[in-house]
């Protein structure tokens, strides 16, 4: 079973040791951090698909176990979805550290926050490859604590606010979420993950037990995810600097949290057994409020971070929705929102960062005529924020299509109603910057226009992550039957929980019920 | 293994008092070479702990009379699970002590007294470990005292004589109430060997009045909240590494006796209410320090407070005792955790305070910035303190709160955990000031050694995240007292 | 006859009594120098319980309890020594040989 472990663990290490290598060099040592960074985020990238290769085509199986305790282990463990977040993050790591060199260009202390970045994505990749609950419960406050000093990384009194908000919530999370992992682990041993769950065995007159269990999870996993009402952290880290708020903001820690939620719901309790406890209808009703919640209070944000960060609030909870949908095809719908969401919103957290680094742009109405002076970068907003809003056939379509559809087969016909005034409220925040961005006419000169004359509108180091980002959303909905899509990857994650031998059997058996 | 059996004949456990003590005498004759005695009594005292503890997980607890005389007129060592774990931990900080020391106090004039003391603490610490009955343990406990408080003075000044004597003071009441209750035992029972007593003791006026003293003069010296008022000054103006020596290693002395005497010597009494009040007071302490750790203005404050607060984790023990027939494993784990992160949390506060000549809080950010290898040491070891993943510290928070809620008691689980909070929030706090911006100083220059052993130490205490089940089979051979 | 059971118990009692002393002036006065004595002083109250103790056994006097008192002397002279010195040291830095009131208690 153990085979190959060390592959994992080498995954592992890709960005620790350079992590922890960057940490001791000089401020001036740019070319060697450049190197440490890219070799490592590189190598990590081409582990991750040499790991592809392994287990899809040569039906290999990898995990590691270590003793920590008797009868608990730390597990690390390839399986579809792991690998599902796994990849996400590893590509879009290497993105963002292209985008962080150029924009911390001749900002201080970059050792110190490449040093962090690092611990962050291999605290990231941890827990997706996490193989139980325990060991996911450790990578997620080793992020906790990775996360902090990046939050902080501007020194000032405001981001020193935002850090202490951010610890409050996290390590109060984290205090719960190991009270209610330490009381499974008693109820049901230290199980590894497992499709449809490890607990059927327990007697049924622990209902309320595993219900509690339950809440205290999804308030442990729920704080990073950015659930209501534990969401308040999120728009105040995003004084961090742009691409902190780019991958850790879109990727890493809300999708940890959302991850978390999808592993407790499939691997561990089970959907089935979650339906039984009457537990999937709370946590929808609170994915729904989150999701209108977050979408209104982006409407009325007017700096453009806040509304991005408000935005990211309302998107994740799309992925908390379509697995306590507690369908399959729901959950399809769920899961790949996990990566259209990232990567849309990693776009548009780029382009912010663009906009403010190039010409001093930070709110929605010093937009106006910025299409002019930026077309690539706005049109990589656009491509971004319409695939947001949910118009086919970029990615977010696709998402919302399964989860209307998911809603359907779950009989909760008016979950699309709610999906509905999302996109509509979705529309609401993102039409007027892309309007203005585009269609209006700017009088006097940008706030502080620090990139001018070159041939590009910006920095290359900016510009081409951007770009490549912004493909990326397009082609996951555009190609989104090609055998590599992401779509089709959750399709055959989804079959394998729910036991189908091909995901379109449960809409036909929907169908004649 | 055929070296393991060559072992099992051999007698360590006399050499782990006979080595430091010879130290020390070596140390006072030749004062000029006395680190380099320091130095060769910490190895050579690391290396027969640790023979001892695989002689003790191998072979189970080794009972030694001192010169063939049996008890009670000779002595007699006990080497068992609980003991060869203590020894090996204050072993490994020791050796961190000594090194660190090594720089700390290099080109300091009376810089022998350090290691005179230091190693006869060192070897009063052992011999209590090893010590099989009350008495002996009186002695001993005296010696520690005895030592530390010449230690706490070393600093000079009026501040550290003032804490070293109200610490000498509060000492010496406790060890007399504890000296009046062996006498109560030996009145009552005639003998005074920890496991003869423990085989007698049954529930009568005497023992419990015995109990009542003896504990609550061990609950002084521990510095239980409220009793505590001694420990911050005492710990927070000895020099670095004295303050890792009292706060990692001499707290846990006056625990460990504790846990002796409950556990071999007092099993047959009821708590009859000791444990929600030990309870309590441990929930104050975890309050308590924490609320003050967060208001301190100096590193060493801090880093004392937060002892305060750690030791209330350390009297969970009797809301355990009978709850939970393993719960004592989960909080000598804890005590061994927090000795180790303590240790190096000290250090490197007093690494800081060197290179910047102080330790205001506030003042600290060049420095912390300047001394990367410093700065991570405090922040691995103060993720130990708190209790976050992949040190020693999570491994013991999930026992603590694993023994709770299968004992029912989830009250103190919430303690643990509420602990952990504040933790978080004062460890957060001491690392602050390296994030504010401004330039990095690496300030006075300082040996390198002082850099690397405090940083060693917190890489331990991540291997200690590891090392929970090897402790816990350790522990599992450890000589329990009356029916058990 | 009377006499011979009674002694062990007056011991016993006299040295509960000085115990108590002791701790009372211990915690009252706030000379360091009487805080040392009342120390001394509860040191003494233990071995008179401990010889108390030796007394009040069957076939004779236990010398257990008497090698305890003897150990315990040598370990009281040494602490009070020590006390000595630091109080001394404290009168130096100081100028009172007393502890300051910081603390909520001393």
């Amino acid at each position: 079973m153990a085979t190959g472990g060390y592959m994992l663990l080498l995954i592992l290490l890709s960005s620790l040791l350079p992590g922890v290598a960057i940490f001791f060099l000089r401020e001036q040592q740019f070319a060697l951090r450049t190197a440490l960074n890219l070799g490592g985020a590189t190598l990590k990238f081409l582990l991750i698909i040499a790991l592809l290769v392994g287990v899809y085509r040569d039906g290999k199986t990898y995990s590691l176990s270590v003793n920590l305790l008797p009868g608990i282990d730390l597990v690390l463990a390839a399986d579809a979805l792991s690998l599902l977040f796994a990849t996400l993050s590893a590509v879009l790591w290497l993105v963002t550290t292209i985008y962080a060199i150029g924009y911390l260009e001749d900002s201080p202390n970059r050792s110190r926050f490449f040093g962090f970045f690092s611990l962050c994505v291999s605290a990231t990749v941890g827990i997706a490859f996490s193989g139980n609950l325990i060991t996911l419960l450790i990578f997620y406050e080793i992020l906790t604590l990775a996360t902090w000093p990046l939050v902080v990384h501007r020194g000032t009194a405001e981001s020193f606010r935002a850090g202490r908000i951010y610890l409050a919530y996290t390590l109060l999370g984290g205090a719960v979420l190991l009270g209610a992992v330490v009381w499974l682990t008693l109820l049901a041993g230290s199980e590894p993950f497992t499709a449809g769950g490890y607990l059927h065995h327990l007697s049924a007159d622990q209902g309320p037990v595993l219900i509690m269990i339950f809440a205290m999870l999804m308030a442990g996993f729920g704080v990073k995810a950015a659930l209501l009402p534990l969401h308040s952290w999120l728009p105040r880290a995003m004084v961090a600097p742009a691409p902190v708020s780019a991958l850790l903001h879109a990727v890493a820690v809300v999708k940890a949290g959302a991850f978390g939620i999808v592993r407790v719901l499939n691997d561990v309790y089970g959907v089935e057994l979650a339906a039984d406890l009457g537990v999937t209808l709370p946590l929808l009703l609170l994915a729904i409020m989150t999701i209108v919640y977050g979408s209104v209070r982006a409407v009325f944000a007017d700096d453009l971070k806040q509304r991005l960060a408000f935005s990211t609030v309302s998107q994740v909870s799309y992925i908390i929705l379509g697995v306590a949908l507690a369908g399959p095809i729901g959950a399809v719908g769920g899961l790949v929102h996990l990566v259209h969401q990232g990567v849309m919103k990693i776009t548009l957290f780029f382009c912010a960062g663009n906009f403010a680094e190039t010409l001093g742009i930070h709110r929605v109405d010093e937009m106006r005529g910025v299409g002019r002076r930026m077309p690539w970068t706005m049109t990589a907003f656009t491509l971004a924020a319409l695939g947001m809003i949910g118009i086919p056939p970029l990615a977010g379509f696709i998402s919302k299509w399964y989860l209307g559809l998911g809603a359907l087969e779950a009989g909760l016909a008016w979950v699309t109603v709610v999906l509905v005034v999302s996109s509509l409220l979705n529309a609401l925040y993102f039409l007027p910057p892309i309007l203005r961005g585009w269609f209006s006419r700017r009088e006097g000169p940008w706030p502080d226009e620090r990139h001018g004359g070159g041939r590009l509108e910006t920095h290359w180091m900016l510009l081409l992550p951007t770009m490549a980002v912004a493909a990326m959303a397009l082609g996951m909905g555009l190609l989104a039957s090609l055998t590599i899509s992401p779509l089709y990857w959750v399709t055959f994650i989804v079959e394998f929980e729910y036991g189908y031998d091909h995901i379109w059997r449960a809409i036909f058996e929907w169908e004649t019920p | 293994m055929p070296w393991m059996d060559v072992m099992a004949d051999m007698a360590l456990a006399p050499w782990l008092v006979i080595l430091p003590l010879a130290g020390a005498l070596l140390a006072g004759l030749w004062p000029a070479a006395a680190r380099w005695w320091g130095l060769l009594t910490a190895l050579l005292t690391l290396v027969m702990a640790l023979l001892l503890a695989l002689q003790v997980h191998a072979h189970g607890p080794m009972i030694l009379d001192l010169g063939g005389w049996a008890p009670p007129l000779g002595i007699t060592l006990v080497a068992d699970g609980l003991a060869s774990l203590m020894l090996l931990m204050t072993a490994v900080v020791g050796l961190a002590i000594s090194l660190h020391a090594l720089g700390y106090l290099a080109g300091e004039g009376r810089g022998h007294w350090f290691w005179i003391l230091w190693l006869w603490l060192w070897a009063a610490m052992n011999a209590l470990y090893l010590s099989g009955d009350v008495f002996n343990l009186y002695v001993t406990l005296e010696l520690v005292v005895l030592a530390s408080v010449a230690l706490v003075a070393l600093a000079g000044g009026a501040a550290p004589l003032v804490a070293a004597m109200r610490y000498l003071l509060v000492s010496l009441l406790g060890s007399m109430a504890y000296l009046m209750g062996v006498a109560l035992l030996y009145g009552a029972y005639g003998v005074l060997g920890l496991q003869a007593l423990g085989a007698q003791v049954a529930l009568s006026a005497a023992p419990m009045l015995a109990a009542v003293l003896m504990t609550v003069g061990l609950l002084a010296k521990s510095a239980l909240f409220p009793l505590h008022v001694w420990l911050p000054p005492a710990h927070g103006s000895a020099p670095a590494p004295v303050s890792a020596a009292l706060s990692a290693l001499v707290v846990k002395v006056s625990f460990y006796l504790i846990l002796r005497l409950w556990l071999t010597v007092f099993p047959a009494l009821p708590l009859s209410g000791l444990d929600v009040l030990m309870g309590v007071l441990a929930a104050g302490a975890v309050l308590w320090g924490g609320l003050m750790a967060l208001r301190a203005p100096r590193l060493k404050q801090v880093v004392a407070y937060s002892t305060v607060a750690q030791v209330g984790y350390l009297f969970l023990l009797f809301p355990f005792l009978r709850a939970h027939p393993e719960g004592w494993k989960a909080v000598v784990f804890f005590a061994v955790a927090h000795g180790v992160a303590k240790a190096a949390v000290f250090l490197a506060a007093g690494t800081l305070q060197r290179a910047a000549g102080h330790d205001r809080l506030a003042d600290l950010g060049a420095v912390m910035r300047g001394r990367l290898k410093t700065s991570f040491a405090l922040g691995i070891a103060g993720a130990g303190l708190v209790g976050l993943p992949f040190t020693g510290g999570f491994i013991a928070k999930w026992l603590l709160v694993q023994t709770a809620l299968e004992a029912g008691l989830w009250i103190w689980a919430l303690v643990v955990l509420g602990g952990g909070l504040l933790a978080g929030a004062y460890v957060f706090r001491l690392l602050g000031p390296a994030f504010e911006p401004g330039p990095a100083d690496r300030g006075r220059p300082l040996p390198a050694v002082m850099e690397w052993v405090p940083l060693a130490l917190a890489l331990l205490t991540i291997g200690l995240g590891f090392a929970g089940t090897p402790a816990l089979s350790l522990l599992a051979r450890t000589l329990a007292g009356g029916g058990g | 006859m009377a006499a011979d059971v009674l002694t062990p118990q007056i011991y016993l009692l006299c040295g509960v009594l000085l115990f108590v002393l002791g701790l009372h002036a211990l915690v009252v006065r706030r000379h360091l120098l009487l805080k040392i004595l009342a120390v001394n002083v509860m040191g003494s109250g233990v071995f008179m319980v401990l010889l108390g103790v030796a007394a009040g056994g069957e076939g004779g006097v236990d010398p257990v309890p008497h090698a305890l008192v003897i150990t315990g002397i040598v370990v009281a002279v040494s602490a009070t020594a020590v006390a000595l010195v630091l109080m001394l040291r404290v009168k130096a830095a100081t100028g009172l040989a007393r502890l300051p009131r910081s603390g909520p208690e001393d």
